[in-house]
Formats: C-alpha cells, structure tokens, sequence
C-alpha cells in the first residue's frame, strides 16, 4: 500500500503545467548548497525528511531506505541518506528507478520484512547533463530529439494494507534488458519505446489483461519523440492505442512555452508526476486503476565514448485503489 | 560593405552548424572539431584566406577561422625554419588565442557559478 507521499521539484517544473500539484517547489537550483550533486541530494533529503514529518513517524520507525538516482556511485542518494541515520539500499534502473524502488519496497512489505519503508528517487538537470553529456558550462546546443532532465525528487511511504482506502501496488512486472543498437544519448525516448513496449505486452499476457482493464496506462519518460515510436509499435501488432496512454515526460512541461525539446526525462520525471498528480487523483476517485511504465536508458559517459548502443529496460506498476 | 559581408559569411558558416546539429547525429563536440579541421584544410589548399579578404571577422572569428590560423602559421613557419615549422607554427600563431581562453575561462569561472537557461 502506498500510504502517502512526498514530491519536491525545481523551478522549471514549478513552472509547469503541474505547478499546483508538487508539495514543495525550491527555486534555487543550487538549493543552497555548493554543487549540483549536493543539490540534488539535497533535494532527495528533504523529500524523504518531509515525508517522514508529514506521516507522523520519527525516523527509527522507518526501516529501510529505497533509493537510486542518475550519477556515479548514487552520489545524490547516499548525500541525502547520510544525515538520515536509516538503514539503506541503493538502487540503479535510471529513469526506471520510481518503479524498482515501489515495487521492491512491496516486496519487502508483502513479505512481511519490513513495516514502513521509504522508496524514493531523485533526478537534477544540471547534475545529469554533467554526467551523462556536457558540463552546462560549454553551453551546448540542444538537438530537437533531447529530452530536458526534470530537476525534483519523490518518495513513497509504503506500509502493509491496513484496511484504508489508498492506493496499492497489485502486481510489480520486472522488465528484460533490451538493445536495438540505438547510441544517441541525445534521442532517449527512441531506445526506450520498445522496452516499454515489451513490458506492457508482457504485463498484460502474464495478467491476463487487456488495455481496457486499466483507466490509464502512463509511460515514463519516453517524450513527444518516444511516445509517437510506441504507437506506432503497437500499431503493427495491429492494436491503436488508446489515448488515455500518457506519457510523464509529456505532461510535467509545457512544450511550447518551455524550450523543453522532445520533454522530460530522469528519475523524477515518472516520480514526481505520478506521487504529485495521478497519486492525487487516485485518492480522489478519477483513476481506480492504473498502471505506470516507467523506462530506464541504462547508458554511461563512458559507454557511449566506446560507442556502444543503449540497453534498456521498463518495469510495470499496476496500481488500484477501491 | 565590410560589415554587411561579415554578418552575411558569419552567419553562413553558424547556418552549417545549425543544420549539422539539426539534422545529423554529429555531436557539438564532433562539429566544432569537424569546423576546425576544414579551416586548417582549406586553408592548407589557400582557399580560407579569400574567404577572410571577403569577411574579415566574419570568417576569421568562426571556428574554421581557428584552423586557418593553425594552417597558415605552420605554413609560414616552415618557410621561415624549416621541417620543424610545421609542428611549432601553428601553436605559436594561435598562442595569444588560447592563452586568452585559459586566461578568461578562468577568470569567469572565478566570479560566475553555472546556472541552466
């Protein structure tokens, strides 16, 4: 059961069409600290600590910690739990990594090993364009096909079902590494479509489900360029979408007035646009059923210096409430 | 007539990069290398120089105007020295440029922090 949850995101995204949403906007994206990286975990911290406030609990009644985010080592995660005194687990799935840490944390809970765990993720445009492109300071051009890393972070308080009505995690679809050869780190969406793809397929088979099941099917980050790629995927198994898919990416920027390229992506893409918006809309009836795909482009600085082509991955969520 | 050509060839060479980005897969990295190279070709071939009687600043402030620089002073200092030449000339002639960028890219990163446009 996801009993409740925290979202903080920069001030691009406070801009955005989401605004009101977000429990938290910071508008300094330094947020009072000397780097990106540290911003980042700082962003990731006061989720988790705002979180822990809001639900009443004191932080040794937590017991464990979920966390990934988009640099090196997790950098920003492991800034952000160093001052929480909680036990804690590390997660990479990139952009992927909202629905690793949800769906591990049921396991976990359903399980019966832990009581109250945070699953959270974090993503900063700065830090991500420095790892994973160039450092900001070179100023680059944008290709049309990027997509703009959402500076934010989201945690989720998952507990055992205790009766309320909140939404929860029914089935947790773990996805395959795939790799159709694609190396532009500048067109993520185009990579991560057939895994999305592959995932929902498989999902549904596994479940024994159809698109009608769900009132939404919510993408990730696949953006204007990835979206339009996953239609067209399912539309030579000979099934139109239907509309109600919706992509993250898509919805947390305002593409026209924005200057966001292709749309969002990272971590906090599917994270805060799920924990802000359609969590909220759970809670108050307009969705009961939904399942959320977010997708991960498992790439390096160093892999592309190799050249080597980008694998990729998506995990399904199944999410209902009563 | 010097400004209207310099703006006119300026912005020509920035329209090549734009399209480059816009429509290949070639990386800023790629095409600013990509810039320079042809500068120091062309110039190798004797064609930049023209293009600089035409544009002043409008060709020579460009990238390419960076590899005609490395080019013409290699090929001046390999008149004046010898074989030698054409390894110390073009840094010598290009010296003042990239000591400046040393020198002022410091100095910015001193006073300004990064932010995201």
């Amino acid at each position: 059961m996801i009993s409740d949850c925290f979202t903080v995101v920069g001030k691009k995204e406070g801009q955005g069409p989401l605004s009101i949403f977000f429990d938290m906007v910071i508008e300094d994206e330094y947020a009072g600290q000397k780097s990106w990286e540290l911003a980042e975990g700082k962003f990731l911290n006061l989720a988790i600590s705002k979180l822990i406030q809001k639900s009443g609990f004191s932080p040794d009644e937590v017991d464990l910690i979920l966390s990934g985010d988009l640099l090196n080592q997790l950098s920003s995660s492991h800034f952000a739990a160093r001052d929480l005194d909680i036990p804690f687990i590390g997660l990479y799935g990139a952009c992927s990594t909202f629905a690793l840490s949800v769906g591990l944390a049921c396991v976990f809970v359903d399980g019966g090993f832990a009581k109250n765990i945070i699953a959270a993720t974090s993503s900063h445009f700065c830090s991500a364009e420095k790892q994973f492109r160039y450092p900001l300071e070179l100023g680059c051009q944008r290709p049309p096909t990027a997509q703009w890393t959402v500076t934010g972070a989201a945690s989720f308080l998952i507990k055992p079902d205790d009766g309320t009505n909140k939404p929860k995690v029914t089935h947790f679809t773990v996805g395959k590494i795939l790799d159709y050869g694609i190396k532009d780190p500048n067109n993520m969406g185009a990579c991560m479509a057939p895994a999305a793809f592959d995932t929902i397929t498989i999902h549904l088979e596994d479940t024994k489900r159809d698109f009608g099941y769900y009132d939404i099917i919510v993408t990730g980050d696949l953006g204007y360029v990835g979206r339009k790629l996953l239609e067209e995927l399912f539309k030579k198994e000979g099934i139109n979408l239907p509309f109600e898919l919706f992509d993250c990416g898509i919805l947390m920027f305002d593409q026209n007035t924005q200057d966001t390229g292709a749309g969002a992506s990272g971590c906090a893409a599917s994270a805060c646009v799920f924990g802000g918006y359609f969590y909220k809309l759970m809670l108050q009836g307009t969705f009961k059923k939904i399942l959320i795909v977010p997708t991960g482009a498992l790439m390096s600085a160093s892999t592309v210096q190799l050249g080597e082509s980008i694998p990729v991955i998506a995990h399904a969520l199944s999410i209902e409430v009563e | 007539m010097d400004y209207i050509m310099a703006f006119v060839i300026g912005g020509l060479i920035c329209v090549i990069g734009q399209i480059l980005i816009d429509k290949t897969k070639l990386t800023s990295a790629r095409v600013l290398v990509l810039f320079v190279t042809l500068g120091a070709i062309l110039q190798g071939f004797g064609l930049y120089q023209k293009l600089i009687d035409i544009a002043g600043a409008g060709a020579t402030v460009p990238l390419p105007g960076f590899g005609y620089s490395l080019a013409k002073g290699a090929i001046e200092e390999v008149k004046k020295i010898g074989f030698v030449g054409a390894f110390t000339g073009g840094v010598s002639r290009t010296a003042g440029g990239i000591a400046a960028a040393v020198f002022f890219g410091y100095i910015i990163a001193l006073i300004f922090n990064p932010k995201s446009k």
